[in-house]
Order: C-alpha cells, then sequence, then structure tokens
C-alpha cells in the first residue's frame, strides 16, 4: 500500500516537473495540476495511511484511535480548492499572454 | 527642547515660527549655562528598547552646550538673514521646515546621551543635508551635489555607525557617559584599529577631510543660507565634534596620532591651496573652510590636551567668521547677480556696510590680530611648535602650518581685494548697491562676535571655552591663557611670516590668481572625478554585469535552478536521516491497478501535452481520478469530493481556454540538438525529483507518526464545534482563519481573471469553429450560434431540467457539511456545476441572457459575512471567529445543529458560488467575440450581453 502510494507520488511528481520546464505554457499549466496532485497526496500520506477510519465521529463518546489524521485531510482541502484557483488564474493568464505577445510561449517569444 | 520638523506652512509666517524658534532655544541654551559651567552634565532619559540597553537620552554638558549655542543661535541669523535671501518663488515653507528639521537632528546630534541615538542622529543630518543642497531641483548640478554629498556623508555614517556597536560591545555599554567613563579600555581593545577606521571614515567623510573633500565645493549648489548655516558653521562640524567627544577615550594610540594629524594636515594644506585658485566665491570659502576643518582636525590628532583646548577654540570662531563670509557672499550674489571673482571689483564703492563687515571677517579668516581667528591660530601654531622627538614630525607640523597660514592669509586677500577693490566693475548687469538693514543684521552680530572675542577674550568667550574644555578633558584640563599678547615667542614669529608671507604670495600675481582658472599642480587630483567613475562602475557596469552572469529573463532557467536547488536541499537534509527502509508489507491488487492507470495517465499526459492538448487534458484527468480514488481510499471523502469536483470545474475552464492556442503539429518541426539535449537534461532532473519524493514519502509512511495535534480535534471537535465531520469543523471553526484567507484569496483570483479578461481580445490563428458548427451554418444560414440545442436537444432538455435538482444537491450538501462529508467549499463547486450545465445545454448567450445572479455581488457578501460572523464572535468578547452552536428541533426535518459556524460556512459557500461563476462566466463570454483580425485594431464588434464586457 505504502510502496504504491510512494511510486505514485514519484510518478505524478516527476511528469509535473518535467511539464513545468517546458516551453509552452500549456504544458507548464499541465504540469502544475499533476505536482499539485503530487503534494496533495504527499500532505496526505503524512498523516500516515488508515483504511475505513474517515474521521467521522459516531458520536461524543467516540474513541479517538478509531479515525485518522483530519490535519492533512484540512490543509488538502485548502490545497486542491487553492489549487484550483492557481488553475484558473494561470488559464487566463496564458490567454492574456497569448492575445498580447501572439504566442504561447512561456517567454512570450515568438516560436 | 527637541523640535524636529513644522507642518510646512506656504506663507511667510514661516520665516518667524522658525525665528522664533531658534531664538527660544537659543535663550534657554544660553539660560542653562549656569548649570552646565562646572562641568556636569544634565541627562534626561526616557526608556526606548531596554532589552538592548538603549534608552534615549539628552545629555547637555559643556561642549554639548557649546554647540548647542552654535546651532541655534547661528541657526537664528540664518533664518533671518535667509527672510531677504530667498526669493519669493521658491517654496518658501518647504526651506524652513527643513532648516528646523535640520536644526533639531543637529541638536539631537549633539545632545545624545546615546551612541546609537547618536549617530541615528547623525545620518538624519546627512539626510536633511541632501535635500537642502538639493532645494532647487530643478538644477542638475544641486541634484548631483546632493547626491554626492549624501553618499559620502551616508556612506561614512554607516561606518560611524558600525563603530558605535563595536564601542558598545567593547565597553559594554551603549550611554555616553559609560563610554566616556571607560578610560583607556577602547583603546586597549584588540579591535581597536579597526574601530579607529570605521570611525575616523565617519568624521572625516562628514567634516570634508581630505581625500573626502570633494562632496563639500559641490554642495555649494544649495542657497547660501544654507550653505552658511550646514556647509561651514554647523554639520561639517559634526565630524570635529564626534572626534572632540571621543576624543578622552580614543586619542591615546600612535594610530590616531598619525592618521589624525597627517590627514587634517593634509586637508588644511590641500584646501588652503585650492582656495587660492577659486574663482567662485563661495568655492573659495568651501575650500577654506575645508582647510580650517583641516586645521581643527590636526590640532586634535597631536592628542595633547592644549591642542584639545586650541581644537575646541576655534570650533566656535570658525564658525562664527565663516558664516559671516557666506552670508555677506550671499549679499554679493543677491545684489550683483554673480559669484564670479573676475566680474567682481571695487565693490567697496557700492556697498561700504557689506565690505567693512567682510573685510573684518576675512581678516578674522587670515588670522589677524586682534579677532578671534588669531587667537586660536596662534594656539595652533604654539601646538604645533612643541617639541617632538620624532624629526619629521617636530619638522612638518610647524612648517605645514606655517605654510597654511600664509595660504590662507594670500586667498583672504584675494577675496577681499579682489572683491572689495579695484576698478568698478564692468561686467555686471545691475548696479550693486547695499542691502536691506535688516539683512546685514545678522552679519553685523557675527562680525562683533569676532572682535569682541579677538580683543577681550577672557570675558567674552572665556568661561564658555572653559566649560566645554572641562567637559572634555575633565581632570586634565591644562592651563591655558587666552590673552592676545604672549610676548614675542615662536608662535608669534610663525604669525608675522603666514601675514607677510600670504602678501608676497599674493602681491605678485594677483593679477594671474584672478584670472586663472582651475588649480595648478594639483589639477589632475580629481576626487570627484574618481568619484563619479567609480559610482558609474559600481552602480551600471558591475549591476549589469551581476544580472548577466546571475540574472535571467527566461522562465525556464529559472524554475530548473529553483527545482534544482530544491532537490539539492531535500536531499542534502533527508539523506543522512533515511535510515533503513522496510520492505513492503502489504499491497492491495486494486490500489495497484488504480495507480497503474493514474501512472501511465500522467506519463502520457506528459508526454502529449505538446502537440495533444485535449488527449493530454484528458489524460491529466485520469491521473486526478485516481487522486481523487486514493482520497477515497484511505479515509478522506470529504477530499475525494472536493477533488472529483474541482477536477470538472478545472476541466471545463481549461476546455473553454483551449481554443485561443496556436495550433502545433508534430510533424513541422525539426528538433535542434540543443533542445533536444535541454530536453534529456529535463526527463533526468523530473526523474531524480520523482525517485527523490518517492523515497522520502516511502520512508516517512513506514514510520510511526509523531504525537501530533490531531488528537486535540478529534477529541474537542464535537464538544467544542458541535460537529462529527472533523475535518469540516476544523475548516470553519477551529482553522477558521485559514479558511477567511483562503476564500479572500479565490475571490481575487476570480475579480482578477474577470479583470483580465475584460480586455482580451482572441488571437487572430486561433482554432476555428468545430466542424459541426461550420456544417450548420451551412445549413442555417443567418443563425448566429449553434449549440447543443440544435443537434442534441433531449440531452439539451435534460441538462435544462437538472438545474433545480443539482441546485438542492448542492444545498444537501451544504447543511450536511458540519456532521457527514459536504460543506460549503463542496456545496459552491456543486452549485456552480449547476450553471456549467446550463452553458453546455443553451450557450453562453442563452445563459446570459438568463443568467440572475450578479457573482460579484456573491462573493461580496460571502466574504462580509463570513466575516461578520468571525466579528459577531469579537462582540460577544471571544477571540475571533469563536463559533457557538446548539441544536434546533425543526418540524419534518428533526433536529439540526444551529453553529454560528453554519453561517460562517454559507459565507464560504457564496464566495465559491459567486468566484467559480465569475471566472465561468468570464472564459465562456470569449467564445462570442470575434477573433482579433491579424494586424488590424479594429474595435470588436460588440455583441450580447454588454455587461460582461
Amino acid at each position: 500500500m505504502e510502496l504504491t502510494l510512494a511510486i505514485a507520488i514519484g510518478v505524478l511528481s516527476a511528469s509535473g516537473v518535467y511539464l513545468i520546464l517546458r516551453p509552452r505554457t500549456f504544458q507548464v499549466i499541465i504540469g502544475l495540476s499533476l505536482v499539485s496532485y503530487a503534494v496533495n497526496l504527499f500532505i496526505l500520506a503524512m498523516g500516515r495511511l488508515r483504511t475505513d477510519a474517515a474521521p467521522i465521529l459516531s458520536g461524543a463518546d467516540a474513541n479517538i484511535a478509531d479515525y485518522t489524521d483530519p490535519v492533512p485531510q484540512a490543509l488538502v482541502l485548502t490545497a486542491i480548492v487553492i489549487g484550483f484557483a492557481m488553475t484558473a488564474l494561470f488559464l487566463v493568464v496564458l490567454l492574456a499572454s497569448r492575445g498580447l505577445s501572439g504566442s504561447d510561449h512561456v517567454d512570450g517569444r515568438g516560436d | 527642547m527637541l523640535v524636529l520638523a513644522l507642518p510646512g506652512r506656504r506663507n511667510r509666517g514661516a520665516v518667524w515660527i522658525t525665528a522664533a524658534v531658534a531664538a527660544i532655544l537659543t535663550i534657554l541654551t544660553l539660560l542653562l549655562f549656569p548649570q552646565v559651567a562646572d562641568g556636569q552634565a544634565l541627562v534626561t532619559r526616557t526608556e526606548w528598547i531596554p532589552q538592548f540597553g538603549l534608552d534615549i537620552t539628552l545629555r547637555m554638558d559643556g561642549l554639548a552646550w557649546l554647540f548647542t549655542v552654535l546651532i541655534t543661535g547661528i541657526g537664528l541669523m540664518v533664518v533671518l538673514y535667509a527672510r531677504y535671501y530667498m526669493s519669493p518663488k521658491d517654496p518658501i515653507a518647504r526651506f524652513y521646515s527643513l532648516l528646523l528639521a535640520f536644526m533639531g537632528a543637529m541638536l539631537g546630534l549633539v545632545l545624545s546621551g546615546n551612541i546609537i541615538q547618536l549617530a541615528i542622529f547623525w545620518e538624519l543630518t546627512s539626510l536633511v543635508s541632501f535635500l537642502l543642497i538639493g532645494y532647487w531641483y530643478h538644477r542638475g548640478e544641486a541634484r548631483d551635489g546632493a547626491r554626492m554629498a549624501l553618499i559620502i556623508t551616508g556612506t561614512g555614517g554607516l561606518a560611524l555607525f558600525v563603530a558605535m556597536m563595536l564601542i558598545g560591545h567593547i565597553v559594554g555599554s551603549y550611554d555616553l557617559d559609560d563610554v566616556l567613563a571607560s578610560g583607556s579600555m577602547i583603546v586597549e581593545s584588540p579591535l581597536y584599529p579597526v574601530l579607529l577606521v570605521l570611525f575616523l571614515l565617519g568624521a572625516f567623510t562628514k567634516s570634508a577631510q581630505f581625500p573626502f573633500q570633494f562632496w563639500l565645493p559641490n554642495a555649494m549648489t544649495a542657497p547660501t543660507p544654507v550653505s552658511a548655516y550646514l556647509h561651514s558653521a554647523t554639520m561639517v562640524k559634526a565630524g570635529v565634534f564626534i572626534l572632540t567627544r571621543f576624543w578622552p577615550v580614543m586619542h591615546d594610540h600612535q594610530l590616531w596620532f598619525w592618521i589624525v594629524t597627517y590627514t587634517g594636515l593634509a586637508t588644511l594644506l590641500f584646501g588652503a591651496y585650492t582656495a587660492l585658485f577659486q574663482r567662485d566665491l563661495k568655492g573659495l570659502l568651501a575650500y577654506s573652510t575645508i582647510s580650517h576643518l583641516g586645521l581643527i582636525t590636526t590640532l586634535l590628532g597631536m592628542g595633547t590636551p592644549l591642542a584639545a583646548v586650541a581644537a575646541i577654540f576655534h570650533i566656535a570662531n570658525h564658525a562664527t567668521f565663516k558664516a559671516s563670509l557666506f552670508m555677506a557672499v550671499g549679499i554679493i550674489d543677491h545684489e550683483t547677480g554673480t559669484r564670479d571673482v573676475t566680474k567682481l571689483s571695487g565693490l567697496r564703492k557700492y556697498m561700504p556696510f557689506t565690505a567693512t563687515l567682510a573685510i573684518i571677517a576675512s581678516g578674522a579668516m587670515a588670522g589677524v590680530p586682534l579677532l578671534n581667528g588669531f587667537l586660536s591660530k596662534e594656539m595652533f601654531f604654539t601646538e604645533t611648535a612643541e617639541f617632538d622627538p620624532n624629526i619629521f614630525v617636530n619638522l612638518s607640523l610647524p612648517i605645514g602650518a606655517t605654510l597654511a597660514g600664509m595660504l590662507s592669509v594670500a586667498y583672504s586677500i584675494k577675496f577681499v581685494h579682489g572683491v572689495f577693490f579695484g576698478p568698478p566693475p564692468t561686467e555686471l548687469d545691475v548696479v550693486p548697491h547695499e542691502p536691506p538693514a535688516l539683512m546685514r543684521r545678522p552679519i553685523e552680530i557675527l562680525v562683533l562676535l569676532c572682535l569682541a572675542v579677538g580683543i577681550i577674550p577672557g570675558i567674552t568667550i572665556g568661561p564658555f571655552l572653559a566649560a566645554a574644555v572641562h567637559s572634555v578633558l575633565g581632570g586634565e584640563t591644562p592651563y591655558y591663557s587666552l590673552s592676545v599678547w604672549h610676548g614675542f615667542n615662536l608662535p608669534l614669529i610663525m604669525s608675522i611670516i603666514a601675514l607677510v608671507g600670504g602678501v608676497v604670495i599674493y602681491v605678485p600675481y594677483y593679477r594671474r590668481l584672478r584670472n586663472i582658472d582651475g588649480v595648478p599642480l594639483t589639477r589632475g587630483l580629481r576626487g570627484q572625478r574618481v568619484f563619479e567613475r567609480l559610482l558609474v562602475t559600481a552602480t551600471n557596469r558591475w549591476a549589469r554585469h551581476v544580472v548577466g552572469a546571475f540574472g535571467t529573463q527566461r522562465l525556464k532557467p529559472q524554475i530548473f535552478t529553483v527545482v534544482f536547488l530544491a532537490l539539492a536541499a531535500g536531499v542534502g537534509a533527508g539523506w543522512t536521516r533515511l535510515g533503513n527502509l522496510p520492505l513492503p508489507s502489504n499491497f492491495d491488487p486494486v490500489l495497484g491497478l488504480v495507480w497503474l492507470v493514474g501512472g501511465i495517465s500522467a506519463l502520457a499526459a506528459a508526454q502529449q501535452a505538446k502537440f495533444h492538448r485535449l488527449a493530454s487534458m484528458i489524460l491529466m484527468g485520469g491521473a486526478g481520478l485516481a487522486t481523487c480514488l486514493t482520497f477515497a481510499w484511505f479515509s478522506a471523502p470529504d477530499l475525494a469530493l472536493t477533488q472529483l469536483l474541482a477536477e470538472i470545474a478545472t476541466t471545463v475552464l481549461i476546455l473553454l481556454g483551449l481554443r485561443w492556442l496556436p495550433k502545433r503539429s508534430p510533424f513541422a518541426e525539426a528538433t535542434p540538438i540543443a533542445a533536444r539535449f535541454r530536453r534529456y537534461r529535463d526527463v533526468g532532473l523530473a526523474a531524480l525529483v520523482g525517485l527523490g519524493t518517492a523515497v522520502a514519502s516511502y520512508a516517512i509512511m513506514t514510520r510511526a507518526a509523531p504525537e501530533g495535534i490531531s488528537d486535540f480535534f478529534l477529541a474537542n471537535a464535537y464538544k467544542e464545534g458541535g460537529g462529527t465531520n472533523v475535518v469540516n469543523v476544523m475548516l470553519v471553526d477551529f482553522r477558521g482563519f485559514d479558511t477567511m484567507g483562503e476564500i479572500t484569496v479565490l475571490g481575487v483570483v476570480a475579480l482578477t481573471v474577470f479583470g483580465l479578461l475584460r480586455r482580451f481580445r482572441p488571437a487572430s490563428d486561433s482554432a476555428e469553429r468545430p466542424e459541426q458548427q461550420r456544417m450548420l451554418d451551412d445549413y442555417a444560414p443567418g443563425a448566429s450560434q449553434h449549440v447543443a440545442d440544435d443537434f442534441l436537444r433531449i440531452p439539451s432538455l435534460i441538462m435544462n431540467w437538472m438545474f433545480p435538482v443539482v441546485i438542492v444537491i448542492a444545498l444537501f450538501m451544504f447543511l450536511r457539511g458540519h456532521d457527514l462529508p459536504g460543506g460549503g467549499f463542496i456545496a459552491g463547486i456543486i452549485m456552480s456545476l449547476a450553471f456549467i450545465l446550463q452553458y453546455m445545454a443553451g450557450g453562453t448567450r442563452w445563459v446570459e441572457e438568463r443568467l440572475r445572479i450578479l457573482p460579484v455581488l456573491w462573493i461580496g457578501w460571502g466574504l462580509l459575512l463570513a466575516l461578520l460572523t468571525g466579528l459577531g464572535a469579537m462582540v460577544l468578547g471571544h477571540p475571533f471567529l469563536t463559533s457557538a452552536f446548539a441544536y434546533a428541533d425543526l418540524p419534518l426535518i428533526g433536529k439540526v445543529p444551529m453553529a454560528t459556524a453554519l453561517l460562517f460556512d454559507l459565507g464560504v459557500f457564496a464566495l465559491v458560488v459567486g468566484a467559480a461563476v465569475l471566472m465561468l462566466i468570464a472564459l465562456a463570454h470569449q467564445s462570442i467575440r470575434r477573433p482579433k483580425a491579424a494586424g488590424s485594431s479594429k474595435p470588436k464588434q460588440r455583441v450580447g450581453l454588454d455587461k460582461w464586457n
């Protein structure tokens, strides 16, 4: 389980890093999304992996050992929403840069 | 006592306010004299930063008193004089407020009882001096002079600041009293040489000592009252003031003697020699000032108590006669329109009073008997003539001093003779005449002082000088005599040689001196040129080299460097702590399968992103779905939901933007070798990063979790937050402040997207409309836009009908959020998906015509609601965003948790809806804009609802 997730994180971040090093804006956007998947999974993994232990309490007298760590989840939830906003913003910057420079190169140069 | 600045007033009243302040300060200072006369120091202390031992301390002893009188008294004279000097066109209020600010800074400097405070006021005087030199900022040379003065004195001030910190370090206290009481502690410290160099750097730059003298003549572009006040009487004296101030604890060292004495002597000779060849009267006085400052420095360098007495005495004398000379030059400038000595002559007939005053003051400058300059110069000669075992010192000092004396006599004669005697001036545009009597008054007072001190020193200056000397020398105060006649001795012979020699130098050459341009012999010695070249080199050439070597405007190298450094840092930090990795203990084939697909999707997305954007995006969605499943798998239902919804919204947004990217064909380009190399290099780096993160996450996951704060949240979520969904309770309650910031970011992003796209015009070579739509164009010409409605009628109808259903789902998710997976974020995104569906079903125009919500308002109200909920807690006396909760029994629905956090979550919901819909509208609206025709700036044809334009 751990190994699977570790490899997944590695693959996601490798693909993402490769893409953000590319010269085209679209590649960079996809790359950022992939990197944020990797980072979100990584943060979740910081709370250690538990299956069937969602942090939904069964009542006031719940035993806290029965639940997974909620802190990484709260952080990742925030990160997902911010990631969404970031992607949207980058997309628009991409479009504006494309409209202004006529190119989709990250430096706004012609091809 | 400290007046720092006065609000600038645009009227003549500024003069009188400033004058009143100066006058009151002068009187107060004079009244204080009895208290400092016996060598006591008056100290007022206010705590400033007690943990560093820093207090704001005002300390007045004899020396500070003498300077205070100079600053306030001459300040008063200058203010009155400037009343007539400044033209009505000049912004007078700025001038006086700066003058007052300077007075405050300078007083702060001399009255500082704390050496750090002293350094701060030191810098303040440099700053105000900069502003005053550049007062006529429309003149290029004024700006240059101001900048040069600021850079030189500011750098010196920095050095001084370090020196002060070193002193504080050595002595163990920043208090001036403690420092002065430290005896030989500073001199014996191993840090003394460093300290001394820094200290002298500060003092020498401020007092324009060789080789930093060149800023002072350039500072003469300031209005003459400023030159008289700052650049001869007070600010340049700050350097010698500080030398005097720390003289007791620092002078007892060979280094001090050699550096200070000979820097002073060099300055003295250089200044006097250069002054002789100046055409500009202010330039002459500036170099003369430099030379006199050199004289004082030499005296302080010699290290004998009597020399220190002479130095203090000369500080006061020089301030009086030089300020009056500057004012006289100002009058000449004012009345004739020029300060060029070659154009002026014979002014004695036109302005006899001014001439008389200037002649007396010049006499003092030259050291003519019965004037104050004579007395201190005599003391100077006495000191230099003292026997010294070192033959070099024994010869160089008296000879240098006599030579300088001769030169100063010569330039004084040049000033007096050249300007006031000789034939009437021929090259003037105006006929000069006497200035208003009040303009002369300050000069008269100062010249009177010169005379009084020169003739009856014992009565006039005696007690004040005694107090000042006593405060510096303390018990070491030697016997000194202030009488005019000391008998026929060596110093008197030197004086006579100087007087006669000066005349001998001047008389044969006066015609040539009059018209000479530039300084013979030292013409090549241009400190200013060196300074300017250094400045250009350091701030332009070097800077450009550094930028060229380390900077880039291209994004790729920057990202590469950042990623590489991050990897290196991560490896460096984690390498030693890796330990033994345990073998994998369990494996779940389903998860493995999920990530087999997810991983391949990610790699394929990376590979496809260049040429097949749509495919790449779909593949990215595959990786996203795998991520989403993983969240669900590992007990994070909220994350899975949010991830799924954000994924959908992101995909829609990217799809909307995709058509404005240029076409790219995989066959059109031949990849150059360099690009291929870069690609392999990036693949290598990416692989390393992937390996690193995989190893790091595996290493962490296989270890036991440390004790964290999670248990607190789990234990208290229900008790204190009133909800069973711990993640949601954390978001809206425990960590509500984070969420607050986050939704603000979201709102800002949405507004930015909207703002950026308002002016967006699609590029010309964007993708055309899809084939199906073009076919429909042929089929039904005239219809402006074809949407799903035309060829997918039934699905489109279903999508239409789904609208209320989706909204209900959103509300459901919202309401159950506190106890079960859901909440404001999730509900908000679901709600915006409802709108996306409508766009798909009805088309942009159809939606825009029917849109009833104003997303900007939703953003605003959402933020406000969240904020008000938080503030409500504050009103009730709890910290920001504390929540209260109760269970309400509603009919039909049953028990519903009613926490104030729900209101907060409602704000989150509204904001997310607003932001998502706004971004959607902004992007979708582009599709009904016409692509910009290549090379044409024709205004876009406005279609549809203009409120989205």
